[in-house]
């Protein structure tokens, strides 16, 4: 277990350096000169080329690219143009609200999705079966940022039952602040999250350890919910795993909507006061984020499911 | 030489028949009719509109919908409905390219990782895994942050981020197809790699991409959208959906029925291509269903 | 002393399909008395299968019971609710499945399913695992109390058959059902699993309905068999008489076809020629006919499964002969 979760790490460990060295290649590579989009149209020589120095750009292409891994591996993601404080500090700052908000949304989403699909496996082709299956299509189509704008109209502004902006303050305060966020980034989830339950749990109901269950008198509730649910539950780990650059992408334009504090609201702010290396931060923290998710995710695999543990 | 002539009726006729299995299912219809309204009034976007969607009249601004203006105007007087059907344009432009450019780009990496030698096929696969580990909104608003906005930094973006999707179904089609009969048949009569690829793969490998097409529309729409509403997207005054959720936002107490009016098309066009997608998918190749 | 454990009475069950009812089981009738071990025999798609679903009701939604009884103890089975069935699995009635390598739960461990299995009893977890130890000690698993805490894919086939006999006995049945038990393993395995099932049995005093194709199997472990053949009875009687005295043509030939029945090198391997009838459209008359080497007029009528001599039932008109003249 101990050497899976290592291997699985080391990969993971892996993909991020790479990722890292193609973002990088990539931004060099695009037109357009980061210093001047900085400074804007005011830029003076002098401060063009103070910058340049500060932010190495000035160095050859393999140099830069091992100052940044060197700072990367002490923790230092650059320093704020604007107020001289560390970008790694500011971003840390940032990402417990943007955690909040798609753990909040994951999480309901998963346990509402998983309910349906056991509850449409053990109940196939009945009326509420297909009313799930096209609510579940139709969940999955709808953007978070969309939900998050309808949402925010109708429950905050017309109703007034939630707050429209904000995190709040306290437990309870903070909790009824991310139920509109949560539901925008979460309702697709449900969907998806259903149908992907009720596909893994019909197969595995298949299966002849089910049968095996069911003759010795177990009841249909713990043969679903433990038995089957143990295994059809395996995907849907993965697929949350894998799912976090989605959840990211949402939880930006959620936080922008909501006027939440957060990576995204950090990156947005950024670009519009050309803060270059904010938003190079940020990006790298959540593509770091979703890397490691994913490697959590199998390890959660692994930990539910000990033959993924011995590699058979 | 035959075959050639063979292979084009026969896609010509299949098309007629795979349109027709889709209709015949109830979500496959209203899966049509949705994207069919939407390229329809894209296309006739100049004779539907009741207004210029750009021109501004300020005496009658930020009103409610009404019998001369079915979902009212913004806060400089533009006709929403105008704005909605125009922007649907929009959408498609940004969409269209984006997809089609992509899909060129990965099904050529794609079979080339598939024919060519295994150190390519290796170093292209890492390629295709790292890009797909960028938050993709994330690495829109890096690359916005440093070229600055417009319609075509989104087209890039779009296309950097969907390449390695295509690319990996079509590597996983050649490597099926590579070892197939005909194509040994072909390799033993001496047929050039060019003639293989283009002529007997591509045919194969295009059907499931343009299902995994049809199912990405929605979501480059609803990027193009997003980026739009958060200012970084395509520039105002150009009507996008979602510019109209931007001006609906900040005015949202005034003029909600901008943010109905942005909203709506967008669940309704990502709706409509995923029904489409869904069935089109069952239709084309009911294998994929489980794959993915 | 030969009490009447189970009572199959002219049991008659359907599949339902688009192409018409698949007459599954045709007027099937049986006893198993308590202690007892009885075998089935016949090739697969003969209905074994379907019976033993049809015992525990673990059937497929489109099994529809036609006609006849499922006496067990006295009580007919068919009557009683889907809540009195669940009662009955795992308690009085218990069963080993075919593919030992897929019985078990993959992501659970072995104790705990073995735990689990004992919800009836009113005893403490820490209890519960010790009978589970006692039990896998009981099969002839080495080490018991460690090998609870592990999974089923760290254990052989053969033992997880041997786990799967021990969860099967756990509850004390009276009767336990075992499908082709051994028909996964290898020859030396299948040996092992059969003598510990017949010392098994003796211990705790079960009855045991045992499905095999094997006949030699049968032989070793069985009092009694019952033949059959595309969904019916064809003949029946103690291992005795069926192996020596085999009064129905399709048994001759099974224990012709036999490969441990096979004593001199044989070229060709014997085979049954023909196929097994399509059960959703029957022929007339017996079903036997049409791959049977001495069919005549009168088998364009269903013989009757008749008794002829203590413990000895067959359903053929070959048996008759003096009556026809």
């Amino acid at each position: 277990m101990i050497q899976f979760a290592f291997k699985r790490f080391a990969l993971a460990a892996l993909i991020l350096v790479v990722a890292v060295t193609v973002m990088f290649l990539m931004i060099r590579a695009v037109p357009g000169d980061p210093v001047s989009i900085m400074l804007g149209p005011r830029a003076t020589p002098e401060l063009k080329a103070r910058l340049i120095a500060e932010m190495g750009l000035d160095q050859s292409l393999p140099k830069q690219l091992f100052i940044y891994f060197s700072g990367l591996l002490r923790g230092d993601l650059g320093v704020d143009v604007f107020s001289g404080r560390d970008v790694t500090t500011i971003v840390f700052e940032q990402l417990p609200h943007t955690l909040k908000l798609i753990f909040s949304a994951i999480l309901w989403s998963a346990l509402l999705g998983i309910g349906l699909g056991c509850y449409a496996a053990a109940h196939p082709n009945t009326w509420i079966d297909r009313a799930a299956a096209a609510i579940s299509v139709s969940f999955i189509a709808a953007p978070a940022f969309v939900v998050a704008l309808l949402s925010l109209l109708v429950f905050a502004v017309y109703l007034q039952w939630f707050p429209a902006i904000g995190v709040g303050e306290g437990f309870w305060d903070t909790a009824w602040h991310l139920v509109l966020p949560s539901l925008a980034i979460g309702l697709s989830w449900v969907g998806y999250i259903a149908r992907l339950v009720r596909a893994s749990m019909l197969e595995v109901l298949g299966e002849n350890h089910i049968r095996t269950a069911r003759a010795f008198g177990l009841s249909e509730r713990r043969i679903v919910g433990i038995y089957a649910l143990r295994i059809a539950i395996l995907p849907v780990v993965t697929v949350i795993g894998v799912g976090m650059g989605f959840l990211l992408s949402s939880a930006v334009f959620t936080e922008i909507v909501f006027a939440r504090p957060g990576l995204g609201k950090l990156v947005i702010d950024s670009i519009t006061s050309r803060n270059y290396p904010i938003v190079m931060g940020a990006v790298l923290v959540s593509t770091a984020l979703f890397v490691i998710s994913t490697a959590v995710a199998d390890l959660i695999n692994a930990i539910l499911d000990p033959r993924a543990r011995s590699g058979t | 030489m035959t075959d050639i002539i063979a292979d084009t009726s026969k896609s010509r006729s299949e098309l007629a028949i795979i349109i027709a299995g889709v209709a015949r299912d109830p979500l496959g219809l209203i899966g049509l009719i949705i994207v069919g309204s939407i390229v329809f009034s894209a296309i006739f976007a100049s004779w539907i509109v009741p207004y210029d969607p750009i021109a501004m009249n300020i005496p009658d601004r930020m009103q409610g919908p009404s019998g001369t203006h079915l979902l009212g105007t913004d806060q400089l007087g533009r006709d929403t409905f105008s704005r909605v059907i125009a922007g649907g344009q929009v959408a498609l432009k940004v969409a269209l390219p984006a997809i089609f450019g992509a899909m060129t780009i990965g099904l050529t990496l794609g079979m080339i990782a598939g024919y060519g030698p295994k150190w390519l096929d290796n170093f292209l696969m890492l390629l295709f895994d790292t890009i797909r580990s960028f938050p993709t909104v994330m690495f829109a608003l890096a690359v916005v942050a440093l070229v600055g906005t417009s319609l075509q930094t989104v087209v890039f973006v779009v296309m950097a981020t969907s390449i390695p999707t295509y690319g990996r179904v079509a590597r996983t089609q050649t490597l099926t197809l590579r070892n197939s009969e005909f194509i040994l048949a072909e390799r033993a009569m001496g047929a050039s790699m060019a003639r293989i690829l283009g002529v007997h793969m591509l045919p194969n490998i295009i059907g499931v991409l343009a299902v995994l097409a049809a199912m990405d529309i929605p979501t480059v729409i609803a990027l193009e959208a997003g980026l739009s509403f958060l200012g970084l997207g395509v520039k105002p005054p150009t009507p996008s959906w979602g510019v109209l959720l931007k001006d609906g936002y900040a005015l949202i107490r005034q003029t909600p029925w901008l943010v109905v009016g942005g909203g709506l098309p967008i669940i309704l066009a990502t709706l409509g291509f995923t029904f489409l997608g869904e069935i089109l998918r069952d239709v084309v190749d009911p294998k994929l269903r489980k794959n993915r | 002393m030969t009490e009447t454990l189970l009572e199959i009475d002219n049991l008659s069950v359907d599949y339902e399909t688009a192409r018409g009812d698949l007459k599954a089981l045709r007027d099937i009738s049986f006893d198993v008395n308590r202690g007892e071990i009885v075998g089935i025999v016949g090739e697969s798609g003969c209905g074994k299968s379907t019976l033993i679903s049809a015992i525990l009701r673990l059937i497929a939604p489109n099994t529809r019971f036609r006609n006849g009884a499922i006496r067990f103890k006295g009580d007919d089975l068919l009557t009683r609710t889907e809540e009195q069935m669940r009662a009955l699995r795992g308690g009085d009635i218990s069963i080993v499945f075919q593919d030992p390598m897929q019985t078990h739960n993959p992501v659970i461990t072995i104790g705990k399913q073995m735990v689990d299995i004992q919800h009836r009893v009113k005893i403490s977890k820490a209890e519960k695992l010790a009978t589970a130890a006692r039990m896998l000690g009981v099969v002839g698993i080495p080490d018991p109390e460690a090998r609870l805490k592990q999974y089923p894919h760290e254990f052989s086939g053969g033992m997880r058959q041997r786990i799967a006999i021990a969860m099967a006995l756990m509850s004390e049945p009276d009767l336990l059902i075992a499908d082709e038990p051994t028909t996964a393993l290898d020859a030396t395995l299948e040996v092992q699993i059969i003598e510990r099932l017949k010392d098994l049995q003796r211990d705790f005093g079960c009855a045991i309905l045992f499905i095999s194709h094997h006949l030699g199997v049968i032989a070793e472990l069985c009092d009694r068999v019952v033949v059959m053949y595309a969904g019916a009875v064809v003949e029946s009687g103690t291992v005795r008489e069926i192996f020596h005295n085999p009064k129905h043509p399709y048994t001759r030939r099974l224990i012709e076809c036999d490969p441990g029945h096979i004593k001199t090198r044989a070229r060709v391997l014997p085979t049954i020629p023909g196929e097994v009838p399509d059960l959703a459209n029957l022929p007339e008359g017996c079903i036997f006919r049409e791959r049977c080497d001495q069919a005549m007029a009168r088998c364009a009528q269903v013989p009757p499964l008749t008794r002829l001599s203590e413990g000895h039932n067959a359903a053929c008109w070959l048996n008759h002969a003096e009556e026809i003249a």
